[in-house]
């Protein structure tokens, strides 16, 4: 009775055929919704200023991106199991120094950019077992961790700088060199967005992210180790708000103890605004990816269009407002579109 | 003391002189089972006997406090529901476990996907096997759709398809009948038996006693914490096993009362909410109970929220006293003199954090108001007043709810509502989840309360509750009514047929 696919393959596709993947296809739908706004407002930018979309122009969007994708993806894995990380910004300036001051005192690239990760990791650690043992709100927890680690970055740091000048070439080179358009940093975000979106869909672990986010009561009846898994999420966060700390470093250069201030609202509003939804459970790294994308290039298109930059933050506002009132009216017509399909005869 | 494994085959599954407390609260009290393979055990017992510790620490959620689980006679220890699981203890709980996000095959498999290369999870595989299990299940349902939107049955199946889906040696089911129709539980029944012969072990826990002697051979009987029997059902009638599980007779757990109802105090008329509920109409007299029964999503609560005020209606009208309330108001519906007490008292009936006395006291903010302040003595008056009354044990009457046992919880609702001196009382499952004792108090309450004049409409899943209190009874099935019984006639099996849309009654 041990149930082994293949032989079943027929009944499957039977099942499979008709209105299926209902889910996948209106996440989908979701995410395409953001690409066209995102794409309609490209348009209009190079429509209104031809020098938009130059290999320069591209290049500047792309970088501008890539620390908000880098973020947001790590992001999304906590939100997903209906927990969020608020020290992300502290840890994103704390990574950064880190990573700086070793550089500063002659170290290598590569072992900077693995020191800003495992500061991330280190922290990252600390706010899942935080909030898996101390069964605590995680809004409330990493706000906490928000200030201690903006602390301790201010302690250790004071009113020291890293500038350009205290790092090697060959590493702010990277941070905005690149095959034609394409900058380094823009690469790797890309390449941790594939890995993390392939992880949560095909691996048992990134499954039960969502199981767990879904009904977190019935995941730990179904033997899933649900503290284990939340470390893994914000381990993972942190992680990668370490390497953005790092590439953050690369690219500008200039890292001091209010590096990554306020940051943590532009990615949870990257996150909201790409459809990963606050209540656990649904949403993709691919849409948080397009969320930051739409956010930033908010930032670049309105200069462009000769719009003063005053009202970026009231369009990051608008953008998160509709974001939610589609994802409510989305939920709504799923539930019933649901429902009708019940009309089972068994 | 002689086992039955002494002749037969040796217990799958048993435990052994098991205790589990929370609190002060005993739970389980040197409890023995032992579940044979090849058998369908019944376990049988009242509200808060001890049966969902019992199937939660053989799922491997509880710990006993002392005594043993034992796994074909050899003790071990279930470090949590993953653990029971990969011993081949499958347990199908009264609430559906499902994520509505995921996919019904993802539902399925959680925890233990199958794999292909790398470790990755083989979702072609999955579908295929559900679609395999449906097919087997008799059922059509699509694998990819999410468990979101399933109705109670549905989401019953999947469980079901669950416990399939591995070799479970042991099947646990509590109360799987619950929501489902004729068809679906012989259907059930089908598969419980299938299994059986397959030399499971089936555990089945169930209100409807018919249902135990259909598909048993045994019975383990609890009552209060504690093991009363455990006995083969041959030659055991109805009588005898519910003699065993309330250990008196239900005539003496719900003394008759002589009513003489007075007018119309609620009247209900055609109360509509799409796709919730449609076409309700009922009344409530002075002086009466009335029960309102039904299955688990029949859309009974629904109506009290509505009724309310507290969930907008789309069709139809609500008097007290012949006075129409308005739409969605709950503070107009409160002024006109209804009061309601919620189902999840944790979550909707006390701010589970502040005081007894500040609990109480949340219904009489306005009448407690002094020159636009609260007069705090005002409200520690009628605080003390209504916990006296109800006799709620507390150790300070500052101290914070949540320290209060479950059914002193309950109290502080009802004193809550009932301090505003309602003139109609909606209560919403008044007595689940607390223990004997205090429900016996409620009972005698909201006894005390009818004969005062209350018109009482409670909402109950517990049928010795609804025979013993309601003067009337009425049915809902699938968001309809379909049945008013006057108490003479109501029984089980009047009711139980009008709930499960049986029978016209």
């Amino acid at each position: 009775m041990t149930v082994t696919a293949p032989d079943h393959a027929p009944a499957a596709s039977r099942a499979a055929g008709g209105a299926t993947r209902l889910v996948e296809r209106i996440a989908r739908m979701r995410e395409l919704a953001i690409l066209v706004v995102l794409l309609a407002m490209l348009a209009v930018a190079q429509a209104g200023n031809s020098a938009f979309l130059s290999a320069q122009g591209v290049k500047d969007l792309l970088l501008n991106a890539t620390l908000l994708v880098l973020v947001a993806t790590g992001q999304s894995l906590v939100v997903v199991t209906r927990n969020v990380d608020l020290s992300v910004g502290s840890v994103l300036g704390i990574s950064a120094f880190a990573a700086g001051s070793h550089l500063k005192d002659g170290g290598a690239p590569v072992t900077a950019v693995l020191l800003a990760v495992l500061t991330g990791v280190a922290f990252g650690l600390l706010n899942g077992a935080l909030v898996s043992l101390g069964r605590v709100p995680a809004l409330v927890v990493t706000l906490g961790t928000l200030y201690i680690v903006r602390g301790l970055d201010s302690l250790w740091v004071g009113s020291r700088q890293i500038t350009a000048a205290d790092l090697p070439d060959a590493f702010t080179g990277f941070g905005s060199g690149g095959p034609w358009a394409a900058p380094w940093p823009a690469l790797i975000a890309l390449a941790v967005l594939v890995a993390t979106a392939y992880w949560l869909r095909h691996f048992p672990a990134g499954r039960e992210l969502y199981a767990l986010g879904s009904h977190p009561e019935a995941a730990r009846l179904a033997g899933i180790p649900v503290r284990r898994r939340v470390l893994t999420a914000y381990t993972l966060c942190g992680a990668l708000a370490g390497l953005a700390g790092a590439l953050y470093l690369a690219r500008f250069g200039n890292v001091d103890s209010g590096t990554g201030t306020g940051y943590e609202l532009t990615v949870v509003s990257a996150v909201v605004v790409g459809g990963v939804v606050f209540t656990g459970g649904s949403g993709s790294v691919w849409g948080a990816a397009l969320g930051a994308l739409l956010l930033t290039s908010v930032g670049s298109v309105l200069p462009a269009l000769g719009v003063s930059s005053v009202w970026v933050l009231a369009i990051h506002g608008t953008l998160l407002v509709l974001a939610i009132a589609a994802d409510r009216i989305v939920a709504l017509r799923l539930a019933a579109a649901l429902k009708k399909r019940n009309a089972r005869h068994g | 003391m002689t086992h039955p494994s002494d002749t037969g085959p040796a217990p799958v599954l048993a435990l052994r002189d098991v205790s589990k407390s929370f609190g002060a609260v005993r739970a389980l009290r040197d409890v023995r089972l032992e579940l044979l393979p090849g058998e369908v055990h019944a376990l049988a017992g009242e509200n808060g006997a001890g049966k969902s510790t019992l199937i939660k620490t053989l799922a491997g959620v509880h710990r006993p406090d002392a005594g043993q689980v034992l796994l074909d006679g050899v003790p071990v220890v279930f470090q949590g529901p993953g653990d029971a699981r990969d011993a081949g203890i499958a347990v199908i709980y009264q609430e559906p476990t499902l994520f509505p996000d995921l996919s019904v095959a993802e539902n399925i498999f959680t925890g233990r996907q199958p794999r292909r290369s790398l470790g990755r999870v083989d979702h072609r595989a999955a579908r295929a096997a559900t679609a395999a299990l449906m097919e087997r299940l008799g059922v059509d349902l699509d694998p990819e759709r999410p468990a979101r939107g399933l109705s109670i049955a549905d989401q019953q199946i999947v469980e079901i398809a669950k416990a399939l889906s591995f070799d479970a040696r042991v099947l646990v089911m509590d109360e799987p009948t619950a929501a489902l129709t004729g068809g679906e539980v012989a259907r059930l029944f089908g598969v419980v038996r299938a299994l059986r012969d397959q030399g499971a072990a089936v555990l089945f826990v169930s209100h409807r006693l018919e249902e135990i002697f259909r598909v048993c051979t045994r019975v383990t009987t609890l009552r209060d914490g504690a093991l009363i029997a455990a006995e083969p059902l041959a030659g055991m009638t109805e009588d005898d096993l519910v003699r065993r599980m309330v250990g008196r007779d239900l005539a003496e757990l719900y003394p008759k009362r002589e009513i003489t109802p007075g007018e119309v105090a609620l009247s209900v008329r055609r109360l509509t909410r799409e796709g919730v509920f449609t076409d309700v109409s009922f009344e409530v007299r002075r002086g009466e109970i009335v029960a309102l029964a039904g299955l688990v999503g029949a859309g009974r609560t629904e109506v009290a929220r509505s009724v309310f005020g507290v969930d907008r209606r789309d069709a139809g009208s609500v008097e007290v006293d012949g006075r129409a309330l308005p739409h969605g108001s709950p503070s107009a519906a409160m002024a006109a003199g209804l009061a309601l007490v919620p189902e999840d008292r944790r979550a909707q009936g006390l701010v589970m954090s502040l005081s007894v006395e500040r609990n109480i006291g949340l219904t009489g903010l306005r009448a407690t108001v002094r020159a636009g302040l609260m007069d705090r003595g005002a409200e520690r008056d009628r605080a003390l007043d209504w916990a006296m009354r109800l006799q709620v044990k507390y150790a300070r009457i500052a101290d914070a709810v949540s320290t209060l046992s479950g059914g002193n919880q309950q109290k502080v609702v009802l004193a809550k509502w009932l301090a505003t001196g309602p003139k109609v009382l909606i209560v919403d499952e008044p007595t689940r989840g607390i223990d004997v004792g205090t429900k016996a108090e409620v009972h005698r309450l909201l006894g005390e309360l009818a004969a005062d004049g209350v018109a009482v409409l409670m909402v109950s899943s517990d049928l010795p509750e609804v025979l013993g209190m309601a003067d009337r009874v009425l049915v809902m099935h699938e968001g309809r009514l379909t049945a008013d019984i006057p108490r003479a006639d109501a029984t089980e099996e009047t009711v139980m047929a009008a709930a499960t849309g049986r029978a016209a009654a």
